[in-house]
């Protein structure tokens, strides 16, 4: 059983979807709780994983797949979680999404990404996502985070038109808003109200950890669009 | 003997523009144009129009190829046509959109104004290395609404060049174009004798957003030249192949001259892009990778191949001052450019990831600029025989300086550099202040706006185009433009 676990985790060092899910499957049918497993195999291997990315061994390409095996090996063990009725513990509930006439995608994947790699429960809502369904989507998992992507100087004022809606939604007060992409900046951020402007994703996990009350993290780039 | 660079052979380039074919068909372009799926579909595309994208047949954009011209030329304020867009001829203009400025001196960048605009304009209209301008810099005390309009006038009072420029929204081309008509005279006289090329930004991979798609076909339909620019991120929006980004470029290309040669078949289009090959470890688009530079120079083949002019942001830096690695990655990129034989070569002055503008850095680039173009010159026969006449002359003295011949030819055999670059004695250059090539850059930046001479524009010319500019800042809630 330790064994399983051993390679599960070693599955997502090396970032292996595949095996990560066969693996997963093993070990619940070797009887494994899902929660131990995440506990003992999926976090410490994402922290190896984070720990290589710091000291410049591994590179994005290395905590994307990683991430995608962690994803995979989630999703062997959540229906069990569910029937379980327990659950994984998240650092917090993260609705992300590009806004409403800008199709970016590559920067908010990266945040997203990195977030959920983190241990945040993200829905990503894609690119060109409206006003409401932002409102929606927040009311709906109980956000209480919520990232607003802008690559274009005419599409960043939508982060602001969002804002304003989860004020009239009546849910300001229970999410943190984060902004970011190429046009954005921390002043930008104070004019509209957002609570914080993330330059990329591993300084999206550390902002977003702080403003959750928790410790901060190292720093990269998704600024990947002009 | 034009010196030349060659990435791709014959073969590769068939194989490329073939596997882009196929993308068009599967998995086609997604376009978030109604105007643009139903052109497609009239044409004989199969469009699916809730999932908006459009399966492009091969021989439609194989036919688009045929009708977009291989060459046109861009004109200046006297009616010369000083750009030629075709064939291998290289010609440099600033980086464009920059939505910050880096102060001589600085380590911070800020917001660019109206009053940086102004400096901007003059320094680029008086670098002759430069052939055309830009609209540099995105001014940040007018309303967004209205920024890509109000670079393009006031870069239109200021310069005598042609313009690459670009509209930020589906609106704003219209008032764009009015300006242009203004300066112009008529739309026919700007179709005939056209001032400025747009860019359009298809986004990857396979995409078109609703604001680029209608540039494009707004332009195509006036007739004012459009720049396709594709720019796969090599490993995050592309393939980190190459090769693979080059394909995909090309898809985009392709994609892109189908609706625009289905709107006015003719129209001048060129082959451009801003690709880069992603930073692995930071998450950049690096401007300055040896990657970056080869993917352009590859595509430019495959423009050239398909007979299109041809475009590439090269000759910028993604250093954040004007250092050594500012210096040599802009150098490297625009020599490379040049020798690729790239038509417009956007980028002089451009650091940061193309998102920072340093007037220093212009000047510096146009050295660069001055040397590349030298360089694609090449090695010319002057003479036949080719020196055993002069050096018999000469013969054992040594001295070639006060001969005739040498005067004769070295104002056209040698690139002769401002002061920026210094080939000056040690003794001298330490008497001089011992100035490094920045200072020497912002020295030469001031000379330069100092010496511009204002461009005449006839005064119901000026106040028309104030006209236009107001009408637009006014529905944007500015009462009034800024002054300077």
């Amino acid at each position: 059983m330790g064994d399983i676990l051993k390679q599960l985790q070693e599955a997502i060092i090396i970032g292996e979807p595949d095996q990560a899910r066969g693996l997963a499957t093993q070990a619940l049918e070797a009887g494994v709780a899902p929660l131990v497993a995440i506990e003992e195999a999926l976090n410490p291997g994402m922290q190896v994983v984070g720990d290589r990315y710091e000291r410049g061994e591994y590179f994005i390409p290395d905590l994307m797949m990683a991430a995608e095996a962690m994803k995979t090996a989630m999703a062997v063990f959540e229906p069990v979680l569910m029937a379980r009725q327990e659950q994984r513990q998240v650092l917090g509930t993260v609705v992300i999404g590009t806004v409403e006439g800008d199709i970016h995608e590559i920067g908010k994947s990266l945040v997203a990404t990195m977030l959920s790699a983190a241990g945040f429960q993200v829905h990503d809502l894609g690119v060109d996502v409206p006003a409401g369904e932002f409102v929606e989507q927040v009311q709906e998992t109980r956000a209480n985070v919520v990232g607003l992507s802008a690559l274009l100087t005419t599409t960043m004022r939508n982060q602001g038109v969002i804002i304003e809606a989860l004020k009239e939604a009546g849910l300001r007060e229970q999410v943190k808003v984060i902004i970011g992409g190429a046009p954005a900046s921390p002043e930008w951020a104070q004019i509209i109200g957002a609570d914080a402007y993330v330059e990329n994703a591993n300084e999206a996990v550390a902002v977003v950890r702080g403003l959750l009350g928790s410790h901060k993290g190292g720093k990269m780039r998704s600024g990947g669009e002009r | 003997m034009r010196p030349c660079l060659q990435f791709l052979s014959h073969e590769t380039i068939k194989r490329a523009v073939s596997e882009a074919y196929d993308l068009l068909r599967d998995p086609g372009v997604r376009i978030y144009s109604d105007r643009a799926r139903h052109l497609l579909a009239e044409h004989g595309a199969e469009v699916d129009f809730e999932a908006q994208v459009v399966r492009i047949p091969a021989d439609l954009a194989h036919q688009a190829v045929e009708t977009a011209p291989s060459s046109f030329h861009l004109y200046d304020a006297d009616g010369q046509p000083v750009v030629h867009y075709g064939d291998d001829d290289v010609h440099f203009d600033p980086g464009s959109a920059a939505i910050e400025i880096l102060d001589h001196g600085a380590n911070h960048s800020r917001s660019p104004v109206t009053a940086d605009f102004v400096r901007f304009a003059k320094l680029a209209d008086g670098l002759n290395a430069l052939d055309g301008v830009a609209t540099s810099l995105v001014c940040a005390d007018v309303p967004q609404e209205i920024a890509d309009l109000y670079r393009l006038y006031m870069v239109l009072l200021y310069t005598r060049k042609p313009v690459v420029t670009g509209a930020f929204a589906v609106e704003t081309w219209a008032v764009m174009k009015d300006l242009l008509v203004a300066v112009a005279g008529s739309e026919k006289t700007l179709a005939e004798k056209p001032t400025a090329v747009f860019d359009v930004c298809p986004s990857p991979p396979l995409l078109w957003s609703e604001i680029t798609c209608e540039n494009l076909m707004d332009c195509a339909q006036y007739r004012v030249p459009a720049e396709l620019v594709s720019m796969p991120l090599a490993g995050a929006t592309g393939p980190v192949t190459l090769l693979g980004a080059v394909v995909q470029h090309t898809a985009e290309n392709l994609s892109g001259v189908t609706i625009h040669q289905l709107v006015n078949p003719g129209a001048p289009i060129v082959w451009g892009g801003s690709p880069a090959a992603f930073d692995m470890r930071t998450g950049t688009p690096p401007m300055g990778a040896i990657e970056t530079v080869m993917i352009d120079c590859a595509y430019a083949e495959v423009g050239k191949y398909l007979g299109l002019p041809t475009h590439a942001y090269l000759g910028m830096s993604d250093a954040k001052v004007v250092d050594a690695q500012c210096g040599f990655e802009s150098g490297i990129s625009a020599v490379l450019g040049a020798l690729a034989g790239i038509n417009m070569i956007s980028g002089p002055g451009m650091l940061d990831f193309e998102s920072c503008f340093s007037l220093e850095k212009l000047v510096i680039d146009a050295e660069i600029v001055g040397m590349a173009k030298r360089l694609v010159v090449g090695m010319v026969e002057r003479e036949t025989p080719l020196a055993l006449e002069i050096i018999r002359q000469v013969g054992h003295t040594g001295n070639f300086l006060s001969m005739p011949h040498t005067r004769r030819w070295f104002r056209e055999e040698l690139f002769i550099p401002s002061p920026v670059v210094d080939r000056d004695f040690r003794r001298n250059w330490e008497a001089k202040g011992s100035l490094d090539v920045t200072e020497r850059a912002h020295r030469r930046v001031e000379e330069v706006i100092a010496a511009y001479e204002p461009r005449e524009l006839p005064v119901e010319i000026v106040r028309e185009l104030e006209a236009i500019t107001l009408r637009a800042a006014q529905s944007a809630g500015m009462d009034r433009l800024p002054s300077w």
